[in-house]
């Protein structure tokens, strides 16, 4: 089910208090961040995000067209190393 | 001969759902379009007078249909795979794009089933 409206968009707190900092700073810097399930404000365009995937953070560029999705939908919590083969099923690949 | 938005001229249907064959139009927005020409959706579309036919076209050029409804459509899944989230790269996989599982089943998006085991690895 989708968010209530009135509400507004969820935003990590913390998170939009280190980007405030930022911007009114000027500054770029990388900032981790485990706030997988907050929404993407447009305030953070152009920063990079390191969201935590779990294992380990992945670096995330913001772009325009991001805004109003998560953080979590580009980090990727999953490997998927492909199917067992009966041939090799301990020599897996990516 | 009724040719609306390009390329669609159902005859000896009712208009009501000769519209629905237009890409974008459905039977509640065929109504609402009726009802906007003020046409009678039970008259068949080979009965239907030339002053209706411009009449629909008017109607019909304030909704997104056929080629420029499938472009966008096509642009918002591009976006998706463009900026690298989840849903773009299920796209790109051609597998569910909403969580469904894909144990089994899934078979519209994946497509016919292909034999595993004996083919080799691919990547």
């Amino acid at each position: 089910m989708a968010r209530s409206i009135k509400k507004g968009p969820y935003i990590g707190p913390k998170l939009q208090k280190r980007i405030d900092e930022l911007n009114k700073s000027n500054q770029k810097k990388v900032v981790k961040t485990w706030a997988r399930r907050s929404t993407i404000p447009p305030d953070f365009v152009g920063h990079t995000l390191a969201v935590h995937n779990g294992n380990k953070f992945v670096p995330v560029f913001i772009d325009e067209n991001m805004v109003g999705h998560k953080l979590g939908e580009f980090a990727l919590t999953r490997t998927f190393r492909g199917h067992p083969t009966k041939s090799d099923k301990k020599s897996r690949v990516r | 001969m009724a040719r609306i938005a390009g390329v669609d001229l159902p005859r000896e249907k009712r208009v009501e759902i000769a519209l629905t064959y237009i890409y974008g139009i459905g039977q509640s927005r065929s109504r609402e379009i009726l009802g906007k020409a003020k046409v009678n959706p039970d008259t068949r579309v080979q009965d239907l007078s030339s002053d209706e036919v411009s009449q629909i076209r008017t109607v019909i050029g304030d909704y997104k249909v056929e080629g420029s409804l499938r472009t966008e459509v096509a642009m918002n899944i591009k976006r998706l795979m463009d900026i690298g989230s989840y849903r773009g790269l299920r796209h790109r996989r051609g597998l569910p794009v909403r969580g469904q599982r894909t144990h089994t089943n899934a078979r519209t998006r994946s497509g016919k089933r292909r034999s595993v085991g004996v083919k080799k690895r691919t990547k």
